[in-house]
Parts: structure tokens; C-alpha cells; sequence
């Protein structure tokens, strides 16, 4: 990897956090009507000084520029500003939510991601024009599958036969790390389900698109056997587009993890985001949207050059 | 017209997905027309019945008919959805064209201004503008739309570019045919069967992010007939009746399987190099 091409990935990566930022940043703002207003109105009665109490506490009663950068500057100094209705720091908030989410979403990409490299192998290795169209609709249907359909599907084929199954919560790792893995199946399943349809097929492709290469032709006149072929010089090759694929289904699995959470009653970001909404509690609710994206924004950012790592062909043309 | 007879027949699969999605387009379409019970009738009486002769699908927790809960589900689903898509596509479809004909410094600001929405989560970000614009349908079918529009513009901008470079738009340029007829007569046809493979392919995820949406409560509100809805509605009664949350479900994937399976043949047809990277980004 060259300096220059890691010099571009950081100047694209911040302008992209920047633009992020902004965004955020605005939502509060473009709220029709008066933000405050709506904010208080949702659980006390609304008076003038109420109002403007927490308009100065939220700053907005400066300029819009000000309040921006202060907005900002307190982030990377690692205050997000304190929960309305709680008083607390929303970075402790997010903190303790944030932890079963990562769980998740980590547990889901693991599993999804080394699954799907032996399904597709054997996908790509299992040719014909019968086992093509049913990978084919198998692999759709893996995809629009409704998760937190599955979901509630498997919640109540376990609660029918085997009663005992607590499915549901979650308990943290370093709690009891058996019933902490027990309650992460179900809802780790679901959301790696599309994930594996999506990517087996991705790797299927790959490996037929390797296979046919000349390397191939080459190693297999020298005489090595089908396994090496397979998974030595055609996985290998095969595994580039397979990568940054990989990065974008975090970006799935965030959205996704909302969903599964509430369906399982996961105490995560998902869960803080929606209560958030409920309650009306815009700081927390931009704030766990920033954290979100900036995790996803950062997550590509190293799959990118992981990318230039392994094939270091795509770093030059840059 | 006959073209067109010729080219699906040949295709089983086609065939098959053009089916389902027609048949269940159909089912929305003329749903008033077709007999089934009103969606809104509460019976007390025949709270989550299973099926049975008089509700073939069962009722829900109020005595609703949930064939007609998931039929009319079906106008909802579809029409949140497809209005999303279509605007997402005028919009996203216009910001590529216009990016990849003129390039230069409008290409790189607008799309780095795509850039910066494609880097949310879709479904954070869907879920963030419903939190400015208020729960309902059509807050769903926006925040989609929004979602939806630096997706199609990529997706445009890409194949648009090429076809910029290429003899004929160069001769339309040089015997001096106007930047609107160039990007009208002789970009744009070029661009029909990325538009239609993509549209199909983004409708079915449209359909699920929809349902993510109502089911989560910030989409259709109760009492509007919505599959995503209904399913939620359904979770709590799981145990005494799962029918109205296991077909409101069904009724999803099938809409959704549809879509993708139509859009997945049709780049077969069509184009079989035009594999994107968005493929999963539902």
C-alpha cells in the first residue's frame, strides 16, 4: 500500500465524517415547528421558562455556526451533551447499550462471513442446470426473508417445543458467558441469514469467475489435487470482492440489529434509538445515530485497505 | 408486444417470478373488487380464531379478517413502497444523469453529498428522518425515497459515464443536438435496462425496509391494514394464535421474494455483467 492511496482514504474518510456530522447536526434543527416545544410537550407542561431553560441548555440560542462547532468540539472532547429526561451523561447510555449490539453484530459477521466461504465452494464446485435454479431461489429467498419475521417464527416454535428455551433478553458475557452465547442463537441466526444467502453467492460467483482462469489451468496440468485447486488458488482470488462485500453488510447488520433487538428484547443501540425517538429525546437520538454511522463509516475505512492490502493492484490505480 | 411475448417465454424462471409479482399486484390492485370482508370490522366474538371456513386465514386479536388485513396489507405495502422507489429514482436517476453528463465540479458535490448519505445505515438513517418528519405512511415512503436517492443516483452515474464517452453521444454533440435531447434521445434509452433490473431489485428491499419501518411502529399506524404492522400486532398474541403473524409475514416475503427474483432474471436477460455492489445494501 502506498502513501498516497492511504493519504486519499483518510482525506475521503474525514470529509465523509464531516458531511455525517452535519447531517446529524441539522436533524434536530429541521424538526417542523419548535423542537423545544415538542420536547417538553411530551411528558410535562409546557411554560415559557421551561422552555427557554432548555433552549440555553441545549445552546440553542446561539447562532447556528456556534452551535456547531461547540456541538463538535464537545464530541471529541467525549461529552455528547446529558439525557433530557434522565440527566445522565448520554455518552454512559450509549456506552452500556452499545455493548450488546457490538455482540451481535460481530457474532452475526463472524458467523456469516465463514459460513458463506464453504457454502459457496460447494456452490461453485456443484454445477448444473437443476442445483442452478434452486442455489438461485434459495439464495433470493435468504435475502427477503423478513428477519424480525423469522424471528418471532422461531421465538414461538421454541417456546412451543421446548419450553425450557428462555430465547428472549440478554444477559451479559462476563455475567455468565453459557447463557449470554444461549440467548445470542436465535437472534444471531436471523440476522446472519441474509448475510450467508447473499454472500455464498457472491463467493459462488467468484469461484466460478477464478476457476476459469488460467492459473487454474495451469495447476491442475501440474497435477494438484481438486482440494488444492479449490481452496488454494481459487479461494484465494476469490476472496477479494468477497471483502469489501463483507465491510457494506455491517452497514446491514447495524440497521438490522434495531429490528432483531426489539424483537428479542435485546437491550441495545436499537432499543436506546427507538426509546429515544418515543421519549423525544433528541440529543440521545443524534447522538446514537452519530456513533452508529461513524462505526460503519470506520468499518469500511479498514476494509478498504485491507482491500489494498491483499490486492495491492488497487492501490495503484489510485 | 410480441418481442416482448417472445423474450419472457423463453425463461422458466422469469416466467414464474412475472407471475407472482403480477398475480399479487393484482390482488392489491382490485382487492375492494374482489369480495373480501372489510379490513376494519371488529368482531369480539371471533377473536384469533384459526382458519375456518368463514375466515380462511383466521382473525387477528380484534376479530379482524386477516385474509383481508393481509390483502389490503398488500395496497399499503406496495403502494409506500413503489411511490418511494419512483421517487427516489426521478430524483437519484436526474442527480446521476446530469453528474456523469457534465462531470466536473457539480459530479463531485453533488455526489460527495451521495457519498455522505450512503455512508448511514439505511434503515438508521430511514429511521432518523422519521424521527424529524413525524410516523405515518407516508413518512416511511419518504424517508425511503431520501434513503433510496444516493443508491439509484450511483448506480445511474456509473453506466451513465460510460455511454457519455462513447461515438454516438459524441457525433449528437458535435452536430450540436442540445445537453437536453443528448440526455433524453441518446443517454437515457441506453440506461432502460440497468433502470428496470435496478428498480425491481430496489423495490423488494423497499418492501422489507417498509415493513422494518411498520413494524417497528414508525410506518403505517394502527388502524391502517400493513403487513409490517399486523406482524407486530401479531408478536403479542403469538402464543393463542400465531396466524395473523405468521401469514402477514408470508405475505412479505412473498411480495418482497417476488421483486428480487423478477429484477434478478431480468439482469439475466438483459445484462448479465451488470452485477452491482449494492446488491447487499438492503
Amino acid at each position: 500500500m502506498n502513501f498516497k492511496y492511504l493519504f486519499n482514504r483518510i482525506f475521503d474518510l474525514s470529509i465523509v465524517l464531516i458531511g455525517v456530522s452535519i447531517i446529524v447536526f441539522s436533524m434536530i434543527r429541521v424538526i417542523p415547528g419548535d423542537a423545544v416545544a415538542i420536547m417538553l410537550g411530551a411528558n410535562t407542561e409546557i411554560t415559557q421558562e421551561g422552555m427557554n431553560e432548555l433552549r440555553s441548555r441545549l445552546g440553542l440560542d446561539k447562532s447556528i455556526l456556534e452551535q456547531y462547532f461547540i456541538w463538535i468540539i464537545n464530541i471529541f472532547k467525549g461529552d455528547f451533551g446529558t439525557s433530557i429526561w434522565t440527566g445522565r451523561p448520554v455518552i454512559s447510555e450509549i456506552y452500556i447499550n452499545a455493548w450488546p449490539t457490538i455482540e451481535l453484530t460481530a457474532l452475526s459477521v463472524i458467523i456469516g462471513a465463514s459460513l458463506s466461504i464453504p457454502i459457496g465452494c460447494f456452490m461453485a464446485i456443484s454445477r448444473g442446470s437443476f442445483s442452478e435454479i434452486i442455489i438461485r431461489v434459495a439464495a433470493i429467498a435468504g435475502l427477503t426473508i423478513p428477519s424480525f419475521w423469522l424471528g418471532i417464527v422461531s421465538i414461538f416454535l421454541v417456546a412451543k417445543f421446548y419450553p425450557g428455551f428462555i430465547a428472549l433478553g440478554y444477559v451479559p458475557f462476563f455475567e455468565s458467558p453459557s447463557e449470554n452465547l444461549k440467548r445470542m442463537i436465535l437472534p444471531v441466526f436471523t440476522l446472519s441469514l441474509p448475510m450467508i444467502a447473499n454472500l455464498s453467492r457472491l463467493v459462488r460467483s467468484a469461484m466460478l469467475d477464478a476457476l476459469s482462469q488460467h492459473y487454474i489451468r495451469t495447476a491442475k496440468a501440474k497435477g494438484a489435487s481438486q482440494f488444492s485447486v479449490v481452496f488454494k488458488h481459487a479461494l484465494r482470488n476469490a476472496l477479494i470482492p468477497y471483502i469489501t462485500s463483507v465491510g457494506v453488510s455491517v452497514g446491514y447488520l447495524l440497521g438490522g440489529s434495531i429490528v432483531i433487538e426489539q424483537v428479542f428484547a435485546i437491550p441495545g443501540l436499537g432499543r436506546l434509538v427507538l426509546g429515544a425517538i418515543s421519549e423525544r429525546n433528541y440529543p440521545l437520538l443524534q447522538s446514537s445515530i452519530l456513533v452508529m454511522t461513524a462505526a460503519f463509516v470506520l468499518v469500511n475505512f479498514f476494509v478498504d485497505l485491507l482491500y489494498a492490502v491483499i490486492d495491492p493492484r488497487v492501490s495503484k490505480d489510485d | 408486444m410480441i418481442k416482448i411475448i417472445q423474450f419472457i417465454n423463453k425463461d422458466k424462471l422469469l416466467n414464474f417470478s412475472l407471475f407472482l409479482v403480477l398475480i399479487q399486484i393484482l390482488l392489491a390492485v382490485f382487492a375492494p373488487l374482489l369480495g373480501f370482508k372489510d379490513p376494519y370490522e371488529i368482531v369480539v366474538l371471533d377473536r384469533l380464531k384459526s382458519p375456518n371456513y368463514m375466515n380462511f386465514l383466521g382473525t387477528d386479536h380484534l376479530g379482524r379478517d386477516v385474509l383481508a388485513r393481509v390483502v389490503y396489507g398488500y395496497r399499503t405495502s406496495l403502494l409506500t413502497s413503489s411511490l418511494s422507489v419512483i421517487i427516489s429514482l426521478l430524483l437519484g436517476g436526474t442527480i446521476g444523469l446530469l453528474a456523469a453528463y457534465y462531470k466536473g465540479i457539480f459530479d463531485r458535490v453533488v455526489m460527495r453529498f451521495m457519498d455522505v448519505l450512503f455512508a448511514f445505515p439505511i434503515l438508521l438513517l430511514a429511521i432518523g428522518i422519521i424521527a424529524v418528519i413525524g410516523p405515518s405512511i407516508w413518512g416511511a415512503a419518504i424517508a425511503i425515497a431520501i434513503v433510496y436517492t444516493p443508491i439509484f443516483s450511483r448506480l445511474i452515474r456509473g453506466p451513465a459515464l460510460v455511454i457519455c464517452e462513447t461515438e454516438y453521444v459524441e457525433s449528437a454533440i458535435s452536430i450540436g443536438a442540445s445537453d437536453l435531447r443528448i440526455i433524453f434521445f441518446h443517454v437515457l434509452p441506453n440506461l432502460m435496462s440497468v433502470i428496470l433490473v435496478q428498480s425491481s431489485l430496489l423495490l423488494s428491499a423497499a418492501i422489507l425496509v417498509e415493513a422494518s419501518l411498520s413494524f417497528l411502529g414508525l410506518g403505517a399506524q394502527p388502524p391502517i391494514p400493513s403487513l409490517g404492522l399486523s406482524l407486530s400486532e401479531g408478536r403479542n398474541f403469538l402464543l393463542l394464535s400465531p396466524w395473523p403473524a405468521v401469514f402477514s409475514g408470508l405475505a412479505i416475503l412473498f411480495l418482497s421474494f417476488g421483486f428480487n427474483l423478477l429484477g434478478d432474471c431480468l439482469r439475466d436477460r438483459l445484462d448479465p455483467k451488470l452485477k452491482s455492489e449494492f446488491d447487499n445494501k438492503l
